[in-house]
């Protein structure tokens, strides 16, 4: 574990600053907000998968207790409101462009999955804006839904421009050398897999508050936002057509996020629209129902892979073509999350000279999917990790040797992939050593052996990642479709008596900014953490910035605040030039302290601070008094954390309950801030990683209703799921930001899939299993058990 | 949750009074209120039992007695009952979560019949007895479909008794996402014979398992269970489990429940 420079500094595993009013109760979520006057607003939601509305008969809604408005799509469409847009487009294989369908914030026409907006019934108190949506009357012709991803081309269509409910299309590497490969192939591995869908559940519901002052013309909206900027930027200039200026976004303390609050949903939009409509403070809080039907889901892919190794056990091409489930309508990351997000990926952390892959995304009459923690990686790294131990199990290597010689050696760097990215530094094989002796892999067989004799089977599985986050520089972006930049801004603002603010274009929503922000300054000035806010999440206070996601708050937005800090050092060293009367140059700033080389002379930073803004001593001449400096950092590339993940697994044949008896995890994320909150980062997600693998899955009836719409049946992990982790790291540090940092945020849940559906086949594999789909839930681990138990009696 | 009436009774009989009006009693109402709550339910009036004075254990002898409105915690930490019958008070120590076994209760249970409870495969394995204001129920009366019971419009269950047998055991394998019964399985071994009751798996709630008992009171072994064929065409099928695999289950959980005796 790297060394801090001070106690509090870079390095040290301080305690997070933001927990005591977390775990006080002392935190203020947007509904803890309230405004007087508010009114409450009800969305009806469409119980159909697909249906065109034929009518909606509000009379005696509008007439019930307490009813201010009711508005449907027909009031949305008169006013000429936009929807949320899609963020990144890409460009399909033939050239032509993405399919973007509207989505009107109200359904209008047609509703196309069980959650859509239909009618915002607006009320006194949410009771009675209940009450009185239960009078609404809507008439629904209802179409046949679209629901099975790999027949959903063949369904009816959806939407109106978008032929054979495709979206997009789109390929990335050399489709002739791949096929090459996999036709001159020693050993042609072959796997199909399947990402299922998983369902966000930040603890936090979305909630949204918005208020419209008339005398300024001007709109705030309190909401539940990743980034707060996009959202102004989205709802303002293409929803609503309100001045960015005049429309301040709030995004308070957030109860998680893994991407689900990153984009604009419909009904933030309708609480600022009415807002003014009303000129009422209009309030709205998801219940728990409301996040599982309409919160955008997660993964959902099928994936076809092909594999290809010489004589030598050497991979030497990949093919894979894949469908994604986008669901009924594209967000702002749907696009790029399965594309630019995902196919970059399949070189993995292995040299593979030829590869191909194609994705489809297919619109279906289910929730939209988008970006959920990891977003196209985890989904990249489960096909490529399963495949690897496909092929070892075919031509019986041992999976950490097959790895091992099919690794990007570390003398290889930097590597361009064959699939776009150039990767700037790594190294592969220092991680997996230490994570196989960190859980004894040379005495497995042992354990398994032990394991049998008291009627468990017991497997181990790896998993060795690469991801790239630190999203990402805006001209490659850009080129690759972004509609956005990816840059981070960062403002340090010096008080006269030397404490110090920090307004960030990040926003943390769980992640530990308020501490790992601090620790950064705090070990560049010198000064202790306690002197040193963070602030986030308020449009009106932070520069523009892009919020946080793709694991990028620190590599991109961290790298920000030093490169703003940096710009505070060098003013200030010309202010403590001229009070100790020296030469810029002879002046050095160590330890909160400027002292000229050669003599005693010093000045505190708090000196410096308060000369700034009590400038009667000052360099008027070259100098503008105050001490704050902005920065925007725009990476020069994607960050590329990596490591080894290994789960050791135990399956009771009775039941088919696989129990996580051992995990140890080496990951290599550069630099580490906060040691202590990266491994709270790296724990998080690996429980989200084997909830997707054991337990989590997002289930529609063949009629379109979501059958795991609450947690009596959607299952999520809990702690005695979990053993123990065994964590530690390796160092590569990140080459082109100042800090040496990669990201930590997302590793968890790209890692663990694999590694735990591989040592579920392992413990299987003396039974000839040989594949297994997530979630391993008991009844489909016990039918493996038995039909190869069948299989074995049959021959 | 609609608008409703709140009242506390402050005896059995003013809250069987609420009831022939129309009244809903609440217990625990680790049921009720969620139901409520999702608009799914929609009592006029809600006729709080806390102050009926319905919770207590008591050991009569040859049985345990406890009060309706005992919570689970409170079974699952007696003394008594951990004495007497410590099947009992584990299976009630593995209900729901801790919040729900803070204010849930046996009384409440019992009368909801939810098909994946726990409680119902005490009463019915252990040949227990519902107490109510008008009468006392045999366990084997009592349980009459999913969520129906014997009880009538103004009945209301003031306590329940279990006899206290040789050696008893629950069994549960967890709904992974909700964590009831997915199958659970009671078997107590008395001086009437073998009972092995089912829940959790039964499209009309909690049952005995003839072949089982007959099985086990020729020979009280796990092994004695192989045989026995569980027929799943009356079992529950749902996204978690098919009916085939919950008979496979609950085979098994005997199994471990007879081992467990």
């Amino acid at each position: 574990m790297p060394e801090g420079s001070t106690k509090d500094g870079i390095g040290a595993s301080v305690r997070r600053k933001e927990d005591k009013r977390f775990l006080t109760g002392s935190g203020r979520y947007t509904a803890d907000i309230s405004r007087h006057g508010q009114l409450h607003v009800h969305f009806i939601r469409s119980d159909h998968a697909h249906a065109n509305i034929k009518s909606i008969k509000t009379d005696d809604a509008a007439k019930a207790d307490g009813v201010v408005a009711i508005y449907t799509g027909e009031d949305v469409a008169a006013d000429g409101i936009g929807g949320p847009i899609c963020g990144w487009v890409v460009t399909n294989r033939d050239g032509s462009p993405t399919n973007e369908p509207p989505h009107p914030i109200l359904a209008n026409g047609t509703v196309r999955y069980v959650g859509d907006h239909v009618v915002a019934v607006i009320a006194e108190t949410l009771q009675q804006a209940r009450d009185a949506a239960e009078l609404v009357e809507i008439d629904y012709e209802v179409l046949a839904p679209v629901v099975d991803l790999a027949s959903a081309s063949e369904g009816v269509q959806i939407h109106e421009n978008v032929p054979n409910n495709m979206y997009f299309d789109f390929e990335l590497g050399d489709e002739a050398a791949a096929e090459a490969a996999l036709a001159n192939a020693s050993t042609l591995v072959e796997l199909e897999v399947r990402n299922n869908r998983l369902i966000p559940n930040a603890i936090e519901p979305r909630a949204a508050l918005a208020e419209y002052d008339p005398a300024e013309e001007a709109y705030t909206l309190f909401t539940t936002s990743q980034n707060p900027h996009l959202t102004r930027l989205v709802i303002g200039a293409f929803m609503l057509n309100i001045p960015e200026s005049k429309l301040r976004i709030v995004a308070p303390d957030v109860g998680g996020g893994f991407g689900s609050k990153i984009y604009v949903y419909p009904e933030e939009a309708v609480c600022t629209w009415a807002s003014k409509k009303l000129q009422r403070p209009i309030k709205w809080t998801a219940d728990r129902t409301e996040a599982f039907l309409s919160d955008a889901h997660g993964r959902d892919h099928i994936n076809k892979v092909k594999l290809a190794l010489d004589e030598n056990n050497r991979i030497t091409g990949l093919r894979v073509d894949s469908l994604a489930n986008i669901g009924a309508y594209l967000g702002a990351f749907s696009v790029v999350t399965p594309t630019i997000l995902h196919t970059p990926l399949m070189s993995g952390c292995y040299k593979i000279p030829a590869i191909y892959t194609n994705i489809k995304g297919m619109a279906t009459t289910t929730a939209r999917v988008d970006a959920y923690r990891g977003a196209g990686r985890p989904e990249a790294t489960y096909l490529l990790e399963r495949v690897m131990d496909a092929a070892a199990r075919q031509v019986g290597m041992d999976p950490a040797e097959f790895r091992r010689i099919n690794f990007i050696p570390k003398d290889a760097f930097p590597y361009q992939t064959p699939v776009a990215l150039q990767y700037d530094i790594g190294d592969y094989e220092a991680p997996l050593d230490k994570a196989l002796e960190m859980i004894d892999y040379k005495g497995f067989e042992a354990r398994r052996a032990e394991a049998a004799k008291r009627g468990k089977y017991r497997g181990i599985g790896l998993s060795s990642y690469i991801e790239a986050c630190g999203i990402a520089p805006s001209a490659v972006a850009g080129a690759l479709g972004s509609r956005v930049g990816l840059y981070e801004s960062a403002t340090v603002r010096v008080d006269p008596t030397g404490t110090i603010n920090v307004m960030t274009g990040t926003h943390s929503h769980g992640q530990g900014h308020d501490t790992t922000f601090a620790q950064i300054v705090a070990d560049k000035l010198g000064v202790d953490v306690g002197q040193v806010q963070i602030i986030h999440g308020d449009s009106d206070k932070t520069p523009f910035g892009m919020g946080s996601y793709g694991s990028r708050s620190l590599a991109v937005g961290g790298s920000a605040i030093a490169k703003a800090v940096d710009k505070v050092i060098d003013k200030a060293k010309i202010i403590a030039a001229h009070l100790m009367e020296a030469a810029d140059s002879d002046v050095v700033f160590a330890d909160g302290k400027f002292t000229v080389a050669g003599t005693d002379t010093e000045k505190g930073f708090g000196e410096i601070a308060l000369a700034a803004y009590v400038p009667h001593n000052y360099p008027h001449d070259r100098l503008e008094p105050g001490l704050e400096e902005t920065a925007f950092y725009d990476p020069l590339n994607f960050t590329y954390p990596s490591g080894t993940h290994i789960a050791e697994v135990e399956i009771d044949p009775a039941t088919g309950v696989v129990q996580l008896v051992d995990w140890a995890c080496c990951d290599d994320f550069g630099n580490l801030i906060n040691p202590m909150i990266v491994e709270g980062q790296v724990h998080g997600g690996i429980a989200q990683g084997v909830g997707q693998a054991l337990m989590e899955n997002a289930a529609y009836d063949e009629n379109g209703q979501l059958i795991t719409a609450s947690y009596m049946d959607y299952c999520m992990p809990r702690a005695d799921d979990l053993p123990d982790f065994k964590v530690d790291y390796t160092v590569t540090a990140c080459t082109h930001n100042d800090l040496g940092v990669k990201g930590c945020g997302e590793a968890g849940a790209i890692a663990s899939p694999p590694a735990l559906i591989n040592a579920v086949i392992d413990a299987l594999s003396p039974l000839g299993v040989t594949d297994m789909s997530m979630p391993a839930s008991p009844e489909k681990v016990w039918r493996a058990i038995n039909e190869a138990g069948k299989a074995q009696a049959a021959e | 949750m609609y608008q409703t009436n709140y009242v506390k009774a402050a005896s059995t009989d003013e809250a069987v009074g609420h009831m022939s009006s129309g009244g809903q009693l609440l217990a625990g109402g680790m049921t009720l209120i969620p139901t409520m709550k999702q608009r799914l339910a929609s009592p006029e009036t809600v006729v709080d039992l806390a102050g009926c004075g319905l919770s207590g254990i008591e050991d009569t002898g040859d049985a345990i007695r406890i009060g309706a409105m005992t919570r689970h915690v409170d079974v699952a930490e007696s003394a008594v009952v951990q004495g007497a019958i410590p099947a009992l008070a584990a299976l009630a120590g593995g209900i729901g979560d801790r919040q729900v076994r803070n204010c849930g209760t046996i009384g409440g249970s019992v009368a909801n019949n939810d098909p994946s409870a726990c409680y119902p495969a005490a009463v019915l394995g252990l040949g227990g007895t519902v107490h109510t204001n008008k009468r006392d129920i045999a366990a084997d009366d009592f349980f009459t479909g999913m969520f129906e019971t014997a009880l009538d419009e103004d009945e209301m269950i003031t306590a329940v008794s279990f006899p206290k047998v040789a050696k008893a055991a629950y069994l549960k394998f967890p709904n992974p996402a909700s964590r009831y019964a997915m199958v659970g399985v009671f078997v107590a071994a008395g001086g009437d014979g073998t009972r092995v009751a089912v829940t959790g798996a039964g499209s009309d709630g909690v049952f005995r398992h003839g072949g089982m008992e007959s099985a086990l009171d020729g020979d009280f072994s796990a092994s004695a269970l192989d045989g026995v064929a569980v027929d799943s065409s009356d079992l529950i099928g749902d996204i978690h489990a098919a009916p085939d695999y919950r008979a496979h289950l609950v085979r098994e959980m005997a199994k471990r429940a007879v081992d467990a005796c």
